[in-house]
């Protein structure tokens, strides 16, 4: 060999030598630094996941009648194992079944198909389990067609018919609760994400709404894994964790079923009547609260939708009706998710303010026909002149232009459109003593937070709006450039930042910017009842575990207290009780056997609706019971519904007679809702069976059994 | 080395036997190769065969009886002498080229993994002309390069000519088949004798150059199958091609990686059992290595594939004649560019292709090249002191 054979000879030993080192190096890498991200990758690979749900805790009332519970339903289901070793891939099988059962092939092919088998875009309705857990086609079967299943299984391989638990949410006297209580369905993409910072199983059910999805972690319990290795034709080789399902607690609510069907019954039929008088009525609301704790005793929204239909399986038309505006959006809880302007239910804030401001409360003073307020006239509520009276008539009589006149004044001290550099803003600040435009924080979820236009919000708004209204001409449509408007625009482009005479006027009628959730003004009544405490409503109760044992009380929280002083207050229970007496709902309550004390409210709505008639005014009535020794807040609210006394006003007396159990004008103990007029405190026995007491019936006979 | 034969009286005795001049700790390192071989084997298919009701020994009787035959070729390969191995090249080398020649013929030579690479024979066994074509190519270009008709320490132009045309004809063939490993392989081998041999630097350099343009353009003009291209492209991004070469190497690098540092335990790796990884008895033998041996085990084959190579450079530097050196040289760069190309594969440092592990993986012709190499190194070992 010669110098340079050696010398090249020599190099490519070393590169060689170091290739196998290279390979070594890379080896480390792969097996001792990222060794432990591939043997997850490598577990995620080999092992099937196979998922006992376990069950589902109860939700009960707060005597312990079930609002949900679990029913045993007979499910048909397929076995993808078995149907795909078919040399048709069981295509006759389903076929068979489908006739059977009466349903369509395309809805049975596509439920049996995994969604990672389906393209993009074709998932719905795909199975989100795996492929060794069996299928259900439907939960309900009728047993007869199961056991023709289960004896001809030889006709039908792969199929087989098994007792599963399915939620049912009971219509115990009439009751629907679907807003409150929610619904289950199976997880979402985003669940299984982690979205929510709680980890699930594919195959498992999730509270989707409503207490089921805000108490979810209590109820769901945990559910038994099997876990699988298998190869890579899915056929099992070994079994390496079994755990047993561990049954959800169960969640005790402060809800009275009897109060819930009696509240949804009375809501239903305000908005009835108020369809009958001619309003659009598309929606409504009522809240029950006790006003010693913020407990929710009742909660309906109009309209509804069943709970029950979930479990059943949604057919399309059904899913788009829950959204549909057409059909007044269902699925909106309307409870805690509606945003109206409080209209005169908010003079009980207003009488704050202008005691606040100096007001003496035991003067007269003039209510005209009309208030002239720079160069607007502020009409009355049907521009009627009601002469010089006291404020306590001027609430009961539901007087506007007192409160024109008196904001007027206050927004002149304060400045007028050069504010002050610290302005009195009396009505600001008393509508901040109920928190107004803040969540009440109720244990459901998505609730809305109300609107306190003041101040700040109008500077935040002007500054996110001003381009649209300087260039309003540009921007808006055709049929928005009508005189008016093109007029209110400019004024929103040249001072929407401050608070105008009309803004401070209107506010203090509870009209304008401002709006509110019925939930939040049942808390601020409650809290006049109280004596000025702001409760943060809760619907649960406690948690108890299957064996009875209490996993977890919720206690009411304290929010606030509204900081009015003992006189202002007695004087304002004063004057709501009044509007009973002789005010605004007076023809409802002043011989009603149990006094109460409340507000009508009815606001102008802008706008049109779908059919292009413009918008009937906001019915309210918000209310406490009884006057003298509060124990109930309830507020109504009907949308579009037409005056607060006839359409609400009248819905929250039905709901009062059931819960005092009044009947002609009489009350009658033994109908009362609860025993010494206080719901219960002791948690109740949680039984599957428990049903409502039956000596304390609703006279009108919600059960007929 | 005769000063210590001298030395060493016992010597002469054992030179007489049958293993006479076998380098013991090349033997040695080859030998705990093709035992761990036979091992792997048997766990990359025991589990799924009987689990598929076949017999769970097949592979593992089939690679013992390569092994028993590959040993036998080896031994002939050692003791024939290797002048005589000179005479027999071109017959070889023609053999090799039929063989090749053959397989291209539709419907004689069978298909696996699209590539045209194997002549079907009676009982399931197969024949690789390429693997013989290998060795056909190392010895006869070797054989050119070390004739010097001339006084001179280098081979003359119209050697180096001739060596190159002995390699080209294989190498396009088996570019027809398509098998791009095998001909990165022996073109690697060929380069790696030239520098050796003496050759101008500049036909090293230029080569080298030739094959860098050469692949460009053939990628670039579509020479290259469409099934080639995805490898490529799902080395340089593994999530193009996810159901096909992407899928593969994806899961060989999980199955390596899951081992970790001391691996499931033979038989108990649920990748291997699960044959997450397709071929893991032939070309992806190191991923049973990887899960199942894990890093103690799989680096411990690593260095004794290393420790073989620098046996066999000892060898090629040790020999008295130029011959034996290029000899050695051919068949280290053959053994050490496949090794890379394999291991590199399946922890995704090298594209795809399908080239087997020397000793480990399951395959006759390839079982056999690789024994039938040893035995070279073993002869050129054994005639450099006789």
């Amino acid at each position: 060999m010669n110098q340079r054979s050696r010398l090249n000879l020599l190099v490519i030993q070393i590169f060689i030598a170091s290739l196998m080192l290279a390979l070594l190096g890379r080896l480390f890498y792969l097996q001792v630094a990222a060794g432990p991200t591939y043997r997850d990758a490598a577990l995620s690979i080999q092992s099937r996941d196979v998922v006992t749900p376990a069950n589902r805790g109860f939700i009960v009332d707060s005597s312990g009648v079930p609002l949900a519970l679990n029913k045993v339903g007979l499910a048909i289901t397929v076995d993808r194992t078995k149907i795909d070793a078919l040399p048709d891939k069981g295509d006759a099988v389903l076929r068979a079944l489908v006739k059977l059962l009466d349903l369509k092939f395309v809805d049975v092919w596509q439920r049996t198909r995994l969604c990672g088998e389906l393209p993009r875009g074709q998932k719905a309705g795909c199975w989100t389990g795996s492929r060794f857990q069996p299928i259900p086609i439907t939960k309900s079967a009728d047993p007869e067609i199961a056991l023709r299943i289960v004896e001809r299984s030889d006709r039908y391989p792969g199929i087989s018919a098994t007792p599963i638990a399915i939620r049912n949410y009971p219509n115990t006297v009439g009751v629907n609760g679907g807003h409150v209580l929610g619904y289950v369905g199976p997880l979402t993409e985003g669940d299984l994400a982690g979205d929510n910072g709680r980890s699930y199983f594919r195959s498992e059910s999730i509270g989707k709404a409503g207490l089921e999805i805000e108490y979810d972690e209590y109820l769901r319990g945990t559910p038994g894994i099997k876990t699988f290795i298998v190869d890579r034709k899915e056929a099992v080789t070994n079994t390496s964790q079994n755990t047993k399902p561990i049954a959800g607690n169960h969640l005790v609510t402060s809800l009275d079923v009897r109060l819930q069907s009696a509240t949804e019954k009375a809501l239903g039929e305000a908005v009835l009547r108020a369809r009958a008088s001619g309003y659009q009525a598309d929606g409504g609301a009522a809240v029950v609260m006790d006003v010693h704790n913020g407990q929710i005793l009742a909660m309906a929204s109009y309209p509804t939708f069943d709970p029950n239909a979930y479990e059943r399986g949604l057919t399309v038309a059904e899913a788009s009706a829950l959204y549909s505006e057409a059909k007044g959006v269902p699925a909106l809880n309307r409870s805690l998710q509606a945003l109206y302007a409080p209209a005169s239910t908010f003079k009980a804030v207003s009488l704050i303010a202008a005691k606040d401001a100096g007001y003496d409360l035991n003067k007269r003073y003039e209510c005209p026909s009309e208030v002239q307020v720079g160069t607007r006239a502020f009409q009355n509520f049907d521009s009627k002149a009601q002469g010089t009276i006291g404020l306590k008539t001027a609430i009961a009589v539901s007087c506007d232009t007192i409160w024109y006149r008196i904001a007027f004044d206050e927004w002149l001290r304060d400045g007028g459109l050069k504010p002050k550099s610290s302005p009195n803003d009396y009505f600001f600040k008393a509508a901040e003593r109920f928190q107004m435009g803040e969540k009440t924080g109720v244990d459901l979820p998505s609730e809305s937070q109300g609107r306190l236009a003041n101040r700040e919000w109008r500077k935040e708004w002007h500054e996110q709006n001003k381009d649209f209204y300087c260039n309003y001409k540009d921007r808006a449509s055709k049929a928005q450039q009508t005189t008016f408007l093109l007029q209110l625009a400019r004024e929103n482009c040249l001072d929407g930042d401050k608070v105008r005479a009309g803004d401070a006027v209107n506010f203090s009628i509870g009209q304008g910017d401002s709006v509110i959730t019925p939930i939040k003004l049942t808390q601020m009544y409650a809290a006049i009842a109280n004596g000025g405490t702001l409760w943060q409503p809760t619907v649960a109760k406690a948690i108890v575990s299957t064996e009875g044992k209490v996993i977890k009380s919720f206690e009411g929280k304290k929010l606030g207290d509204i900081g009015v002083d003992k006189q202002t207050l007695k004087f304002l229970q004063g004057s709501l009780h009044e509007v009973t007496l002789s005010g605004t709902s007076a023809g409802l309550f002043s011989r009603f056997a149990v006094p109460t004390a409340g507000k009508t409210g009815t606001a102008q709505v802008f706008g049109k609706n779908l059919n292009g008639s413009l918008k009937s005014d906001t019915s309210w009535y918000a209310s406490y019971a009884p006057y003298k020794n509060p124990q109930y807040a309830v507020v109504m609210m009907v949308s579009q519904g037409g005056f607060g006394a006839s359409t609400s006003g009248a819905g929250v007396k039905k709901i009062y007679e059931a819960l005092f159990g009044v009947q002609g004008n009489i009350v009658k103990p033994e109908l009362a809702l609860f025993p010494k007029g206080k719901p219960p405190v002791k948690l109740p026995k949680i039984s599957p069976v428990t049903k409502p007491s039956a000596s304390t019936l609703n006279p009108e006979g919600a059960v007929k059994k | 080395m005769s000063t210590f034969r001298n030395r060493n009286p016992y010597r002469r005795a054992r030179s007489t036997s049958v293993f006479s001049g076998f380098d013991p700790i090349l033997t040695g390192a080859v030998a705990v190769l093709l035992v761990i071989g036979t091992l792997l084997v048997y766990a990359a298919t025991r589990d799924w065969y009987a689990r598929n009701g076949l017999d769970p020994q097949y592979y593992l009787k089939r690679h013992v009886i390569n092994i028993v035959i590959g040993i036998a070729l080896a031994w002939g390969t050692t003791i024939i002498d290797y002048r005589l191995l000179r005479a027999y090249t071109p017959f070889i080398w023609l053999a090799g080229v039929a063989g090749l020649i053959f397989v291209l013929i539709p419907g004689l030579g069978s298909e696996v993994n699209g590539a045209r690479a194997w002549i079907p024979l009676p009982g399931g066994f197969q024949i690789q002309p390429a693997e013989i074509a290998k060795i056909s190519i190392i010895i006869g270009i070797s054989m050119l390069l070390s004739e010097r008709t001339h006084d001179s320490d280098e081979p003359s132009k119209n050697d180096i000519l001739k060596a190159l045309a002995v390699a080209a004809l294989p190498i396009l063939l088996i570019l027809r088949q398509p098998d791009m490993g095998t001909v990165f392989i022996i073109s690697a081998s060929v380069v790696t004798i030239l520098a050796v041999s003496g050759a101008p630097t500049r036909w090293v350099v230029g080569l080298i150059l030739l094959a860098l343009i050469g692949g460009f353009v053939a990628v670039k003009a579509g020479v290259i199958s469409d099934y080639q291209v995805k490898r490529l492209q799902s080395f340089v991004d593994p999530t193009a091609d996810s159901q096909g070469a992407g899928y593969q190497l994806r899961q060989a690098r999980i199955t390596v990686g899951s081992g970790g540092l001391i691996g499931t335990g033979l038989f108990n790796g649920p990748q291997t059992n699960g044959r997450f990884v397709p071929e893991q008895q032939t070309d992806f033998i190191f991923t049973v290595a990887g899960e199942e041996l894990g890093f103690v085990g799989s680096g411990i084959i690593i260095l004794l594939l290393l420790t073989i190579l620098m046996r066999a450079f000892g060898i090629a530097r040790r020999s008295t004649d130029p011959y034996g050196t290029l000899v050695c040289t051919g068949v280290i760069a053959w053994f050490a560019f496949q090794i890379f190309e394999n291991v590199g594969m399946t922890l995704g440092l090298m594209p795809m292709t399908g080239v087997p592990l020397p000793f480990l993986s399951y395959g006759g012709s390839s079982m056999f090249a690789n024994l039938i190499g040893f035995g070279l190194l073993q002869n050129v070992h054994a005639s450099h002191r006789s």
